[in-house]
């Protein structure tokens, strides 16, 4: 199995997770994140003083996969995430060890 | 302009009040103490999220603080008979004394223009407050706002309003509604108070941006409804004046609010929420001296020059390393004493009853008359708060420790968080002894 998590621009999310959906990807975790890439940040003013800010806010998408899902579901965030403009993000797979539902105490694929 | 110029104590007079008078000088009484909660809302979303509630309760201890010291003895020193060469009044009134239902201050009672009075004394000490946020001990400010309001407030009060006072009735200076005691003495009061506790930690340093801008705006408008209050309430009464002073009012918030927006659109390439509502105040700010002394022109001018002037003086503070944190001197004494000095150029007799500006044919006269009284206050209030301040400082300390403000007053000193975000781990109420004793584990 492989954890693959997304770093993406946050209005890019709901094209992401119509897209996960298509492909049958059963569940997800999205969480607020914040930081910075190539982007880097923003300026802000507050009477006439500028402020840099640093980390620019982001979603982070996780779903975890069976090894021979994991190449597709990568292609179909990056595909629905892209704008072709800096701050795209990034996707990236990790393998995972085990699974266990909670609620029935299955483990492995089973679990997904 | 008669009626605020020559106040003199009526009390026991045989003559009855105004009705009409009356009932506009009681609802412009609760106008202007409404601004005081504005200007915490106002000064309160400008600060960080960690200090915002200590923000708050810093203009809202003033309300309580000002008016127990303007009854005891605030309003008699204030607008009491003159006891010192046009310095300061007797205390024959200390305590309301020889005051009742009876007393009638021109063509209201005196227990109303008392109480007028004492809001103006309450939202200039809650004015300081921007000057010093994040970083003063509470305790401290509960000891400074009573005796800044008698030591400086009250004087000033007296020599420019009260009966026989030396910059209205003796230098001939203008000032219908406290350019000189509200404005320019709480900016030189500002200033002095933050060189006194110095900067906040990250001054320059780190971003301190407005945690809530919604509650600035909230702040600004209740701010400008109690400003007609202030301004057209300063009229005494319900009349012509009262409507000039009114529409100035309305006239120089608005161009005020341009002329920050012009400058900001111009120098930074964006227009602001928090320039227009800081454009706006500066605005009401400079109108407050001229409001009931100048042409409609004038306070068109008044306010856009307030506003223009304002948006530059805000970054001053940066250039000259004081951190006037919410831009006390940059909008209130600059503003002030843009709108004071203005009254030399746009009086005009229609409003005045007699004295002119240099538009209006009357020379450079009235234009002195203005530049002393401004000097004379700004120097005063600033030397006197500064006294006070390093008093205050030396003995019990009047800055916050290094812990506590880089944790955030509403912690530390109230025990409160402004904004609940869902916190995980808050438990049940500890004060409770019966929920208490059932979730404390017993060892």
């Amino acid at each position: 199995m492989k954890l693959i998590t997304a770093i993406v621009k946050p209005y890019r999310l709901d094209e992401v997770k119509t897209a996960l959906q298509e492909l049958g990807v059963q569940g997800l975790t999205v969480t607020e994140a914040s930081g910075y890439g190539r982007q880097r940040g923003h300026t802000e003013v507050y009477r006439g003083a500028e402020y840099q800010v640093d980390l620019v806010p982001k979603v982070r998408i996780e779903v975890v996969v069976e090894d021979a899902d994991a190449d597709p579901v990568i292609d179909a965030i990056v595909r629905a995430a892209q704008t072709g403009k800096i701050g795209d993000g990034k996707v990236w797979a990790v393998p995972v060890e085990t699974v266990v539902r909670v609620r029935t105490g299955e483990r492995g694929p089973d679990a997904l | 302009m008669e009626s605020v110029t020559s106040v003199t104590l009526a009390a026991g007079q045989a003559s009855a009040p105004d009705t009409g008078d009356t009932a506009w000088l009681l609802a412009a009484t609760a106008l202007v103490l409404l601004m005081t909660p504005g200007l915490a809302l106002f000064y309160g979303g400008m600060v960080r999220a960690k200090s915002v509630l200590n923000m708050l309760m810093m203009s809202l201890v003033s309300i309580a603080l000002v008016t127990v010291v303007w009854l005891a003895a605030g309003y008699s020193l204030a607008f009491g008979d003159d006891a010192f060469g046009g310095l300061i009044g007797g205390l024959g009134h200390a305590g309301m004394r020889g005051l009742g239902p009876d007393s009638v201050q021109g063509t209201v009672p005196t227990l109303l223009f008392a109480t007028f009075q004492l809001t103006f004394a309450i939202i200039t000490a809650a004015l300081i407050s921007g000057a010093i946020a994040d970083r003063a001990k509470f305790g401290a400010w509960l000891v400074f706002v009573p005796v800044w309001a008698l030591l400086v407030y009250v004087p000033v009060t007296h020599w420019v309003w009260g009966p026989g006072g030396w910059i209205v009735d003796e230098l001939g200076a203008l000032d219908f509604a406290g350019g000189l005691p509200v404005e320019i003495t709480s900016g030189a009061s500002g200033l002095a108070l933050c060189l006194v506790l110095g900067p906040r930690l990250g001054f320059k340093k780190d971003a301190m941006r407005p945690h809530n801008l919604p509650m600035v705006v909230l702040g600004a408008g209740l701010l400008w409804f109690g400003w007609f209050g202030f301004n057209a309430g300063s009229a005494l009464g319900a009349n012509g004046l009262a409507a000039a002073a009114f529409l100035n009012t309305l006239a120089a918030g608005c161009t005020g609010l341009l002329g920050w927006l012009f400058v900001e659109q111009r120098r930074d390439g964006h227009p602001t929420t928090l320039g227009a509502a800081s454009g706006a105040v500066a605005g009401l700010v400079a109108i407050t001296p001229a409001c009931g002394t100048v042409s409609l022109l004038g306070a068109l001018v008044v306010g856009l020059a307030a506003g223009v002037l304002c948006s530059y003086a805000v970054s001053w503070k940066f250039k000259l390393n004081y951190d006037d944190s919410l831009d006390v001197v940059g909008v209130h004494l600059v503003g002030g004493i843009v709108g004071t000095v203005l009254i030399g150029v746009f009086a005009t007799a229609a409003m005045t009853g007699g004295a002119e500006g240099l538009l209006y044919g009357g020379g450079l006269a009235q234009l002195g008359r203005q530049l002393l009284a401004v000097a004379a206050v700004g120097l005063y209030a600033f030397a006197v708060t500064y006294g006070i301040g390093k008093l205050i400082d030396r003995t019990t300390g009047f800055r916050a420790s290094e812990e506590q403000e880089h944790t955030g007053l509403d912690l530390t000193v109230h025990a409160e968080t402004a904004y609940d975000h869902g916190v995980l781990g808050h438990g049940a109420p500890v004060t409770s002894s019966v929920l208490a004793q059932k979730v404390t584990p017993q060892p």
